[in-house]
């Protein structure tokens, strides 16, 4: 499937126009707030982009994404309260921590197929996340206070929140342009392939596992560094970063805004915490319009709202 | 004779109480068609997926090219030159047909842990592929969707696939199923234009096409070889007719 329909890149560059230009609304209107949940939001989106790799592109139902978000949090969380506050030391180790883990767990994971996949990636989380709320140094449960963001020295100053909003979004502008490459390059048909049919792409000579395992370790990076980046909006980590009802989330990002479509995550990380925002502005139980809002989306808008907005359809 | 490029000695695959291959035996030389036939249950699809790397045999031997590929995964087995279309079709649907040769044309030409570029614009890999579906074909539907495509398009689809990747023996699991009369004489005059260029293991029960292409055929009942041999030579077996193209019926049998 190619991304490349006007409509598409129409929609697109209208997303990343409103991006850009929102903090200046937000300063014209007086509404700091908004500031707030964009950068949140497009920190999600990283998250989500990534698991739209494995899922929408590579097939791969992972529900334990959010974990990735825990270990980059956790890495930048860790290394700040031992004082390391240089994010030239904290944002690398926090990709190579979450390479690591997404090696380790995708390694194991990609051995099993369908539901046993959705099961063994859920148990990995839910091991790591026990594991953070056991470390009492680093606030077990209640989690812990980051006091100092990560440190790049002049320009780049990420307590001036208008600042840090735009390094989100460049690095979700350049996450997305490496999803694009990666996706029509070679390695990209492959994985696609494999998500289409896994038996078709061994009888004509791929070694899948090997693809969708780079494809799986490639997604848990590019989330660890969501993960760095939202330790540092929080100024505060928490075993609840990676509880797997967060991984639920990305999983509902991603179906929300089209699975398999470049800019579908964004969308989705859009509406999903744009609604939760707005919802439970109105009533406390939210979750009670939102629930059906989802199944809603999810029965007749198969291509999420990236479809409808772009009049496709994914069969 | 030339040496045998596939070479099958004493396969016996058990399931249960159930011998699905019988100690079955069976050479197909480079550049032949050779047919298996045999009524339903003879374990052709069985043989098939034994000789594709699906399922292991109990004992026995399968050598390709003169060497032992019994134990060998499928995509190492592809990557020899042993190429096979499904029974049931198996193409990537949400690419269009030229996306899928060109997938084929790609699984042969190295690792994929090539990151940057764009592979539906490298001529590498869509010159062969256009080519391929050119031979099936299908060169005027390259960029449709394979999903639009129909049933006997879908089979040309898989053939042009199959093709792609270079085979030496080329393994047809029923490639006429479901087709009309009509779009199974065409697929025959494309299997005929592969005769020499590389072997091809046809199972088949479309008999008019078997008897119109095959230089030799196996025949085989409850897992065992009954006979071998030219068209002629199995047409005139005894136990060929008793057992399974019946009696009565002379000359080239029809359906079975």
């Amino acid at each position: 499937m190619k991304d490349t329909s006007l409509g598409q890149m129409l929609v697109a560059a209208a997303i990343l126009l409103v991006l850009a230009l929102l903090p200046i609304y937000a300063a014209v209107a007086a509404q700091p707030f908004y500031l707030t949940l964009f950068t949140r939001i497009v920190i999600l989106a990283i998250a989500a982009a990534s698991l739209n790799l494995i899922l929408g592109y590579g097939g791969m139902v992972s529900f334990g994404h959010a974990v990735y978000i825990g270990i980059g949090g956790y890495t930048v969380g860790i290394l700040a309260h031992y004082g390391i506050n240089d994010g030239y030391i904290q944002w690398p180790l926090a990709l190579a921590i979450s390479a690591l883990a997404a090696l380790v767990i995708g390694a194991l994971s990609l051995r099993t197929r369908g539901v046993y996949f959705i099961m063994i990636t859920l148990a990995f989380s839910q091991m790591i996340f026990y594991v953070a709320a056991g470390l009492d140094e680093f606030g077990g449960d209640d989690g812990l206070t980051i006091y100092s963001r990560s440190q790049f020295g002049p320009p780049v100053d990420l307590n001036n929140k208008t600042a840090f909003y735009y390094i989100c979004l460049v690095v979700l502008v350049l996450c997305l342009g490496i999803t694009w490459r990666l996706v029509n390059s070679r390695f990209g048909m492959a994985l696609q392939g494999s998500r289409s049919n896994d038996r078709r792409m061994r009888a004509i000579g791929f070694a899948t596992y090997r693809y969708r395992l780079v494809g799986f370790v490639i997604a848990g990076t590019m989330c660890g560094l969501a993960g760095a980046l939202l330790a540092n909006h929080t100024d505060f980590i928490s075993p609840a970063m990676m509880h797997w009802t967060r991984s639920g989330d990305l999983i509902f990002m991603v179906i929300l805004g089209g699975m398999g479509s470049l800019f579908g995550p964004v969308v989705g990380a859009i509406a999903y915490l744009m609604l939760e925002e707005l919802l439970s502005r109105v009533t406390e139980y939210w979750q009670i319009i939102f629930g059906p809002l989802l199944i809603l989306v999810v029965l007749f808008a198969k291509g999420g709202i990236g479809g409808l907005l772009t009049g496709q359809r994914r069969g | 004779m030339a040496e045998p490029l596939l070479q099958v000695e004493g396969l016996v695959k058990r399931f249960g109480g159930i011998v699905a291959t019988d100690q079955l035996s069976l050479e197909v030389r480079p550049g032949e068609v050779h047919a298996i036939i045999g009524p339903n249950g003879a374990g052709k699809t069985t043989l098939i997926a034994q000789l594709t790397g699906e399922i292991r045999p109990d004992s026995g031997h399968v050598r390709f090219l003169g060497r032992d590929i019994t134990r060998l995964p499928m995509h190492r087995r592809s990557r020899l030159g042993l190429a096979r279309s499904f029974q049931i079709t198996s193409i990537f649907a949400d690419f269009t047909a030229l996306d899928n040769v060109a997938l084929a044309v790609q699984a042969q030409a190295g690792h994929s842990f090539r990151f940057w570029r764009d592979a539906r614009r490298e001529s590498e890999l869509r010159q062969p592929a256009l080519a391929a579906l050119t031979q099936v074909g299908l060169g005027a539907r390259a960029g449709d969707p394979a999903s639009s495509l129909s049933h006997g398009e879908h089979r040309q689809l898989e053939i042009a696939m199959a093709l792609a990747t270079r085979p030496k023996m080329l393994l047809l699991d029923e490639p006429m199923a479901g087709m009309g009369p009509e779009e199974s004489s065409r697929l025959v005059e494309i299997l005929r234009g592969f005769k020499g260029s590389f072997a091809t293991l046809l199972v088949e029960h479309d008999m008019e096409a078997v008897f119109a292409l095959a230089d030799r055929i196996t025949v085989l009942v409850y897992g065992r070889v009954i006979a071998t041999g030219t068209p002629d030579q199995v047409r005139e077996n005894a136990e060929v007719r008793q057992a399974y193209l019946g009696e009565e019926q002379r000359g080239a049998p029809s359906h079975g």
